[in-house]
């Protein structure tokens, strides 16, 4: 905890779970996806389904995918701002099975075709978790510079990567790895002390085996 | 373990140390996130600075998406102007900025969390009015934004600032208690007043519950920021007037916590106890989100 936690954040109301959060849930999907949003599809789950409308959750998540912050003062008329971007945009209320309270599903197309299909929960105060990427389930706050690197599952990748890493002196805070199945497709999620530089991302992507890699930073 | 985990530790760091206890709280936790002792300054300066321009920003035409909030800020501040209140221009004002940022919030301006964004009115109502009767200087309410600080994250960490872990106590109570805080140091007390300070603005609030109508930041919250600064300003006079808290105030954040984990869930964010379970506020769930 940080005493800016206490006075602070700065956002746009009324609620740092249902509001700020939902941003921040809309930013950290955004850099999932790598790219500018040009199809957004989103279920609003939970108590997001139920009070989402009356704290504007539907225009914070916009607004994130926008890649507006928290404290973005065009917030409550992001829509209007989707419109001119051309961001095109669907709403959604069910409940989605065994998900956080406070949960949104995007289903994202970039404008250069990239894809990607998200579950996050807001867990208040204005923290989120990403739940779900894809087909893998997965738990990462996006609260530090987060690696998400999609590798074929087989020896030396996770290796590779960390010392890619350590060689840019980056110090590695947490290091998850999933996957669906021996021989498959795996995830490893990396949250950094330091965010990488784009040399160093380059580097990975440059590895045999790594698929795909997105970095998620904090601002 | 947090950085500030005891009210008895921010009393004793004032008695051992010549650095004032808000320039402690800066260099410690500054250190703790890794930023520079400027860098930290500036951050919290950028937050009054917010605080001020969502109180300019208020618009007393605006209504929250549910309708439910808006333009009493506006009715008080007029009733303040005709000078014919019963408790004078300084506590009028107090209200009307704390009902006037609970509004912003309400209708989605940018707000400054303080702990919470349903409570963050409480602090600028009482600090903005006092800076502007004393000529308060910018260093010295950010200098009081750092004693703040460094109250609420004791409380945080003992207790909680959520309302949907501990009640309104949580949220409203934290922010009254840090705003006590605040003021005490403004009007020149020492640790052992703020600490009285924050030990009676938390006895007083101790046990409210949160029970948003509708589920929505709205009802009963914004008034219950005006109630939060009036008992902010009302624990501060009394801990500079050496009135001690009987108890510590340590004791009061853990039997804070104690009652938020007797609370029903319902008494805690639901919007199913409290106001939000009223005929009225139930009729009024139901019309505005159509079941």
């Amino acid at each position: 905890m940080d005493i800016f936690d206490l006075i602070g954040p700065i956002m746009v109301g009324p609620s740092s779970s249902h509001t700020a959060g939902a941003v921040r849930i809309g930013l950290a999907c955004r850099r999932i996806l790598g790219e500018e949003v040009a199809e957004a599809d989103i279920t609003l789950s939970g108590s997001f389904a139920a009070t989402g409308r009356g704290h504007g959750t539907d225009k914070a998540i916009v607004a994130g995918l926008l890649g507006m912050a928290p404290d973005d003062v065009r917030v409550p008329d992001s829509f209007s701002y989707a419109q001119e971007k051309g961001l095109l945009f669907s709403f959604a209320f069910g409940d989605i099975p065994l998900a956080h309270p406070n949960t949104a599903r995007l289903v994202l197309k970039g404008e250069r075709g990239a894809e990607a299909d998200i579950e996050a929960a807001s867990l208040g105060g204005g923290r989120i978790e990403i739940r779900r990427l894809g087909d893998m389930s997965l738990r990462f706050s996006a609260e530090q510079p987060t690696l998400i690197i999609r590798n074929e599952d087989r020896p030396g990748n996770v290796a590779d990567v960390s010392r890619i890493l350590s060689e840019g002196k980056i110090n590695i805070a947490t290091f998850q790895v999933n996957r669906n199945s021996r021989g498959g497709e795996a995830v490893m999620v990396i949250e950094c002390d330091t965010p990488p530089d784009e040399t160093l991302l380059r580097r990975i992507r440059a590895l045999p085996g790594i698929l795909r890699a997105v970095y998620v930073s904090q601002e | 373990m947090a950085l500030f985990y005891s009210v008895r530790q921010l009393e004793e760091m004032e008695m051992q140390s010549a650095l004032p206890l808000w320039r402690q709280i800066l260099l410690a936790s500054a250190e703790e996130s890794g930023i520079t002792p400027e860098q930290s300054l500036e951050k919290m300066g950028a937050a009054l600075d917010a605080m001020i321009a969502a109180d300019a920003d208020y618009d007393p035409g605006q209504s929250s998406h549910s309708r439910l909030i808006g333009g009493d800020g506006e009715r008080m501040r007029r009733y303040v102007a005709q000078g014919e209140t019963i408790c004078g221009d300084f506590v009028g004002r107090v209200i009307s900025g704390a009902i006037r940022m609970g509004e912003c919030n309400a209708c989605m301006h940018r707000i400054v969390a303080a702990p919470t964004a349903g409570a963050c009115g409480v602090m600028p109502a009482v600090l903005l009015p006092y800076a502007a009767d004393h000529a308060t200087p910018r260093e010295e309410l950010i200098a009081a934004l750092y004693i703040a600080s460094g109250f609420g994250m004791v409380i945080a960490t003992r207790a909680s600032i959520s309302g949907a872990e501990a009640g309104c106590q949580a949220e409203i109570g934290t922010a009254s208690a840090m705003a006590a805080a605040a003021l005490v140091y403004l009007h020149g007390g020492n640790a052992q007043q703020m600490s009285s300070a924050v030990a009676i603005a938390l006895k007083n609030m101790m046990g409210l519950v949160c029970d948003p109508v509708a589920g929505l930041v709205e009802v009963p919250c914004v008034k219950r920021n005006a109630a939060g600064a009036m008992n902010a300003l009302c624990a501060a006079e009394m801990a500079l007037a050496g009135i001690r808290s009987r108890i510590p105030a340590d004791e009061v954040i853990d039997a804070m916590r104690a009652v938020g984990a007797l609370m029903s869930p319902l008494l805690r964010e639901t919007g199913e106890g409290g106001v939000a379970a009223s005929p009225t506020a139930v009729r009024f769930r139901n019309d505005f989100f159509g079941k």
